[in-house]
């Protein structure tokens, strides 16, 4: 079992890291989209691998299905010729790539730095006491989150157990603010592509 | 290839992902390349939120909820930003985002 967990890891992980950069390094707009579309499924298969069912479902649907779909008709709605491969000079590229290698270095460090912080070594952390007192973590069982508990923690409905330290996760005012906001960006998108009709008379 | 996978891994994979996305957004000319260096960086914070989740019990719900608020709002940046990118194409007839000076001061 652990054997199977790492060995899909190395393979969807290494996956999707070589996706994401070969969606860096092409220089055309369609294939970044296209290996944009199989670094999308890799995240979602590893948030699966992570017992995330409903976000990795969830990834699936809107980013996949969705955000990708906006992505390639916005290419091809501006698919010119001259916009379809922009060339990046040189020298923009070594600049790039030396800034992300040592941003990337940088960020390894820090994760590497944070090791023990997390684990059950420092038992003052109440952190670390929490994850030592629930401490199934490794079992299936206890990390599979059942989507029930994910619409109850975004509704803020009292029919759940209570955490560890008795207090209950409420989250229907950010609940609530998501859905004004999607309204909004609907509206504001509708707003911005609309076709121009008046254009003629203001120039 | 074999060994435990810890939560190092899983945010080695998220800074990756999030390099990746910055480094898409600094040499990419074409506005949409630029919109999916974002969407990388913001996958690179879904997979952090979904591995503290899921190796931290305190965060268990959390991660996911929080996960789920970064794909809802990528959502609608992405509409938001491509009909800018529309509405640009529109008026200047390119997408580069090298001839968007008309702010620069």
């Amino acid at each position: 079992m652990e054997s199977m967990h790492s060995f899909l890891f190395w393979v969807i992980a290494g996956l999707t890291g070589l996706c994401a950069i070969a969606t860096v390094v092409t220089d055309n707009i369609v294939r970044a989209a296209t290996w944009l579309l199989f670094t999308l499924g890799g995240v979602s298969g590893i948030f699966f691998l992570l017992g995330a069912d409903l976000v990795g479902a969830i990834q699936l649907l809107v980013y996949v299905g969705g955000t990708l779909v906006l992505v390639i008709f916005g290419v091809m709605l501006t698919a010119q010729s001259p916009f379809l491969n922009m060339k990046t000079s040189s020298a923009e590229w070594a600049i790039s790539i030396a800034v992300g290698i040592m941003l990337l270095t940088f960020l390894c460090f820090a994760v590497f730095s944070i090791k023990g912080k997390f684990g059950p070594a420092d038992a003052q952390h109440p952190v670390a006491q929490d994850v030592r007192r629930g401490d199934a973590a490794d079992s299936d069982a206890a990390t599979s989150t059942s989507t029930m508990q994910i619409g109850q923690a975004f509704l803020g409905v009292e029919n759940g157990p209570p955490r560890g330290d008795g207090k209950r996760v409420h989250y229907l005012l950010p609940f609530e603010i998501v859905s004004i906001h999607l309204l909004v960006v609907l509206i504001g998108a509708a707003y911005l592509a609309r076709a121009k009709k008046r254009r003629e008379t203001m120039l | 290839m074999s060994g435990a996978i810890l939560l190092e891994h899983y945010l080695v994979l998220g800074a990756l992902l999030f390099v990746c996305g910055a480094v898409c957004m600094a040499t990419k000319r074409n506005a949409i390349g630029v919109l999916i260096g974002v969407e990388l960086v913001l996958n690179g914070a879904g997979v952090n939120f979904v591995a503290f989740s899921h190796f931290n019990p305190a965060f268990r719900l959390e991660g996911m909820i929080f996960a789920l608020f970064v794909i809802v709002l990528a959502a609608g940046e992405a509409a938001v930003a491509l009909a800018i990118v529309l509405n640009f194409y529109n008026n200047h007839t390119t997408v580069d985002v090298d001839s968007a000076e008309e702010l620069k001061g």
